[in-house]
């Protein structure tokens, strides 16, 4: 899917804005970038950056509770609080909605909102592309949420091995919601990530070459390089299912020939870059994060930068260690195996060159530096259990139990979650203006923390001792009773841990409204673009387009070294800084299409599954958010042609519709 | 001396000759980025076609799967078609080259490879259409962009017969294995190929509204790129699918 | 910069658009190569297996190689764009084979 606008946005601080009345049809063009409705209309890469930050985490209370009714079922022995059937269900939904719905968008929520300010441009490459990308997210994962009213929801799990998850099995639509469902937030994803890339690598402050580049803006572009090509992968794997279910191939149709063997090799190609997908962009964060709170640059930034590719890219050799019990063969194992232990290696360089930039530091121990110990801490112990499982001898003995439950809990809750809620407390003051409570982080924290290591440590023990993961209810005689009670205490724990953050947002908003705490552009004393300029980020970003100098820029503006070499303050903030009180930056028009273009999609999933009369709705949907798209200005054409002597080049900002209008046919 | 700088980045950077080409990523931008001015993007290159080729390589995943998933499926077929009864009732064992024992199989090459010229020529056509648009020849332009949306449906065309011929042969998309990746590759090619015709005709009505002249080039180039790659990827399906011995 | 050396730039830069004959010529390479990769199922019969493969897959490979390089530039643009769509070749090409590895397909164990 490709439907492009072209349009330099390093506008130049002096170009008009005018704003000229387009009508289309009974639409007219959205004007106004406030009040509730312009939400919708949006192509603010922070406003969506902020949906996707709140949509996240709506559905990370969804499938908290999801969690939740897991933990009481299996609190105590012969549980009875959930029938099999609706027990397969929420344990599908959890891992699905946790996946893809809560880490991947989490972390979207933070590229979009800071890849543009940290490379110093105004939006991303194709803000257009970007409502549409978290439309489609929206679309998609409300569209597989529904299945819970719809004849019950996807219950194969959340890697969904067919042929488990075919008509035989699996009769109900579940399955094909989560094939659907999941397929339109693929799409979300692929956009966003050809976007991104495109942004990173194409609209840059001046002098910010590749490797001036902060941490974070690294591990979201390796991240976006993974979405980039782990995608497709997936897309033929759901497209595959589908087919299956819907229109009676025979891919997983083990009567004739077929190979169950060849969903857990496609899902899994997808699935190991998935899970570095998860957890790069909370190194990022925490790249961010133990350097500002360390007072110190970041260690070997080289080889942390080398590290993350190496990640990325090691990451796809190793995906059969999922299927070490699924008879793909000794030599695959062994092979597997040993590549799986080597990118220990990388994540173990990261591990070092968080330590030792703490080492000898001024440390601060403020909430968002808390989350990040948290993540090494717990990554480490995660990484470890992870190499057990390299070793094929000892992951056949603990695949399909409460073992690997623990491991990629201490990864991905211990590692990705963590990371997420330190750059939660990080950037609250450069998007909300105001800090959060460091009482109520602190509590945030330590009863997460210890929730965290109540409900998944004690599995580790449950795994060993034989407990098997998926089991709706275990008999009193196996002797799991005790440790599941901790472990579904500690579920509890955590979740009061998540109602300490609510009410944290909620306290601390209340009272910056009440009596308003100038926080001023960089709280933290930190070192990236986004802290030079206004807090809460200016619509427009920068009042003048930074220009880079250095790696960590904004720090050396901020401190250098004296006759003796010793670090001494040059200027601060508050006087460096940009106010954000520029007024006549051209910035990108809202748009209704994206929005309307992503509804068509599920109309399309539903008539998949349902009835073809659907599709005329959904073609409709489609045509309209299309063509809409298409014959609309990307940008006000009158502020763009300003400059016509600037040569032709300049003449893409009207020239966007009409790419829009045959990039857009690839659509398909 | 604003026109002069914009010029220098419309230029693509000289990255072609060796010294430059061997440059890192990073060194290769740090060249570039001495000439950015505000309106201009650091590497140099427009976004939209940045855009594009970013896509091309996610699609080479996306259609490798299927070429993978074919290959699998047709060995395993072969394998599994030996072991049926000649002449199954139902037809399951209808393959690419022969059916169980009685030696014919659905393909027909001679029909197949005649379509791969076309869509090979179409290549050609949609190269001298952006050579033509770049010289502002736009008479010739209109003309190689319709022959190239013209070749590409008769090569649709042909792929649709193809595919009743082996219904009526007995292959359906859900007789076996073989039938089911079989339709799935060539049906993913073909869709890209219909929305290739889509661009191409969408390009042609901008043109026509006098939207698209010689100085939006890009935008057919664009369109070419996807085009062309459409159709290394027949190069591959024809090779891989239809001509490779069994 | 001096405007002569902006329009000797500028210059450079057209030079890497081929003229039609080239693309003409290419376009008959491409059409003769196809022309063997036919002729080979003619003659399937009395060619070792493994040759008719072998000179399949090499024809396959130039043709694809000279479209991408010519037809789509990418010989001559910038080597982003090389970056982008080999890197996504490369690593199709890496994770398939692992993956017919995987699947025991090329009959070594």
């Amino acid at each position: 899917m490709a439907i492009t606008e072209d349009r330099p946005l390093a506008l130049e601080a002096g170009a008009v804005t005018k704003v000229a009345a387009r009508p289309l049809g009974a639409l007219t063009r959205p004007q106004s970038d406030v009040g509730w409705a312009s939400w919708f209309t949006t192509v603010d890469h922070k406003k969506i950056g902020i949906m996707y930050g709140v949509g996240s985490l709506f559905f990370f209370l969804f499938g908290g509770v999801e969690a939740l009714m897991i933990r009481i079922q299996l609190a105590a022995p012969d549980g009875q609080f959930l029938s099999e059937s609706l027990y397969n269900q929420v344990f599908t939904m959890h891992g699905v909605t946790m996946v893809f719905l809560v880490i991947m968008p989490m972390a979207a929520a933070f590229a979009n909102y800071l890849l543009p300010l940290q490379v110093g441009a105004r939006d991303v490459a194709f803000p257009r592309l970007n409502a549409f990308s978290f439309w489609c997210w929206l679309a998609g994962a409300i569209f597989l949420n529904t299945s819970w009213f719809l004849g019950g929801a996807p219950a194969g799990g959340w890697f969904a091995y067919a042929p488990n998850t075919s008509v035989t099995f699996a009769p109900g639509s579940g399955m094909d919601f989560y094939a659907i469902g999941l397929q339109i937030v693929g799409i979300a994803s692929l956009v966003s990530a050809i976007n991104l890339i495109v942004t990173v690598l194409n609209m840059r402050a001046p002098g910010m070459s590749l490797l001036k580049m902060p941490v974070l803006t690294w591990m979201l572009l390796v991240t976006q390089f993974l979405l980039l090509f782990a995608v497709p992968v997936i897309t033929i794997a759901l497209f595959l299912l589908t087919f299956d279910r819907s229109f009676g191939a025979n891919f997983f149709n083990v009567e004739q020939g077929g190979s169950p063997l060849l969903w857990q090799h496609l899902f899994w190609i997808f699935g190991h870059p998935e899970v570095y997908i998860l957890i790069l962009p909370a190194f990022g964060i925490i790249s961010e994060v133990i350097p500002t709170f360390s007072r110190k640059p970041i260690f070997g930034y080289p080889f942390m930068v080398g590290s993350g590719i190496a990640i990325g890219f090691m990451g796809w050799g190793v995906w059969a260690h999922h299927m070490f019990v699924s008879g793909v063969g000794e030599i695959s194992v062994a092979a597997f195996s040993l590549s799986t232990m080597f990118i220990a290696v990388p994540t173990g360089v990261k591990i070092l060159n968080w330590l030792a930039t703490m080492w000898g530091g001024r440390l601060r121990f403020n909430t968002p530096m808390l989350f990040a110990c948290g993540v090494i801490a717990m990554f480490t112990i995660g990484g470890l259990s992870g190499v057990t499982h390299a070793v094929a001898p000892s992951d056949t003995q603990q695949t399909d139990t409460y073992y690997i439950v623990a491991h990629f809990h201490y990864v991905i809750f211990g590692g990705s979650l963590l990371g997420m809620f330190s750059g939660f407390y990080f950037w609250w003051p450069k998007v909300f203006g105001y800090k959060l409570s460091e009482k109520w982080g602190k509590i945030n924290f330590w009863l997460m923390l210890i929730g965290f290591n109540m409900t998944f440590g004690p599995m580790h023990v449950l795994g060993l001792q034989g407990m098997a993961r998926r089991h709706q209810s275990y008999a009193k005689e196996d002797g799991f009773g005790f440790w599941n009670g901790i472990v579904s205490a500690g579920a509890f724990v955590i979740a009061f841990g998540t109602l300490a953050f609510l009410i944290n947002i909620w306290l601390s908003a209340r009272s910056a409204k009440r009596n308003p705490v100038e926080v001023g552009p960089d709280p933290w004393d930190a070192r990236s673009l986004e802290w030079s300029t206004a807090s809460p980020t200016p619509v427009h970003n920068f009042d003048v387009e930074p220009t880079v100098e250095f790696q960590d820029d904004w720090w050396h503006r901020k401190w250098g070294e004296n006759e003796e070499g010793k670090i001494v303050r040059k200027a601060y903030p508050a006087d460096i800084a940009q106010d954000g009180s520029a007024t006549d930056v051209h910035l990108p028009s809202p748009s209704y299409w994206p929005l309307v273009l992503s509804l068509s999609l599920p109309v399309i999933g539903y008539s998949v599954i349902y009835t073809f009369w659907l599709m005329i709705p959904a073609g409709a949907l489609f045509l309209a958010g299309f063509l809409g798209w298409a014959l609309e200005p990307a940008d006000d054409p009158e502020a763009a042609h300003g400059h016509a002597d600037h040569g032709h080049d300049d003449d893409h900002d009207a020239d966007a519709s009409a790419d829009a209008a045959d990039e857009g046919a690839s659509v398909g | 001396m604003q026109t002069l700088r914009l010029m220098l980045l419309t230029k693509e950077p000289p990255l072609a000759d060796s010294k430059l080409s061997e440059a890192t990523p990073a060194e290769a931008t740090e060249t570039v980025t001495e000439h950015t001015v505000e309106h201009g993007t650091t590497t140099g290159i427009s976004n939209n076609k940045l855009l594009m080729w970013a896509f091309l390589g996610s699609e080479c995943l996306l259609f490798g799967a299927l070429i993978s998933t074919y290959l699998l499926y047709k060995e395993r077929f072969n394998d599994f078609a030996a072991n049926l009864a000649p002449f199954e009732q139902d037809g399951r064992n209808i393959g690419p080259r022969f059916g169980g024992e009685d030696g014919e199989g659905v393909f027909d090459i001679p029909f197949t490879s005649i379509s791969s010229f076309i869509l090979l020529g179409s290549s050609l056509t949609m190269v001298l259409a952006l050579s033509a648009i770049r010289r502002s020849e736009y008479r010739s332009f209109r003309i190689w962009t319709l022959t190239t949306a013209a070749l590409g449906s008769v090569f649709i065309a042909g792929q649709i017969y193809e595919f009743t011929e082996f219904v009526e042969k007995g292959l359906g998309y859900s007789t076996n294995i073989f039938g089911s990746a079989f339709f799935t590759l060539t049906g993913f090619h073909g869709v890209h190929v219909s929305i290739g015709i889509v661009m191409l005709l969408a390009t042609y009505i901008m043109h026509k509204q006098g939207r698209l002249n010689s100085d939006k080039a890009e935008t057919v180039e664009i369109v070419g790129l996807y085009w062309h790659f459409v159709d290394v990827v027949w190069i591959l399906i024809f090779t891989i699918v239809y001509l490779f011995p069994q | 910069m001096t405007d002569t050396a902006v329009d000797a730039a500028v210059d450079a830069h057209d030079d890497h658009h081929p003229s039609d004959l080239f693309y003409l010529k290419i376009a008959a390479i491409l059409a003769l190569f196809t022309a063997f990769e036919v002729g080979t199922y003619f003659v399937e019969d009395s060619v070792p297996r493994w040759f008719l493969f072998l000179s399949l897959t090499v024809l396959m490979i130039i043709k694809f190689v000279m479209v991408a390089a010519y037809f789509m530039h990418l010989k001559y643009d910038t080597p982003w764009f090389r970056y982008l769509f080999i890197g996504g070749l490369v690593l199709a090409i890496g994770v398939y084979t692992i993956f017919f590895l995987a699947f025991d397909l090329f009959g070594l164990g």
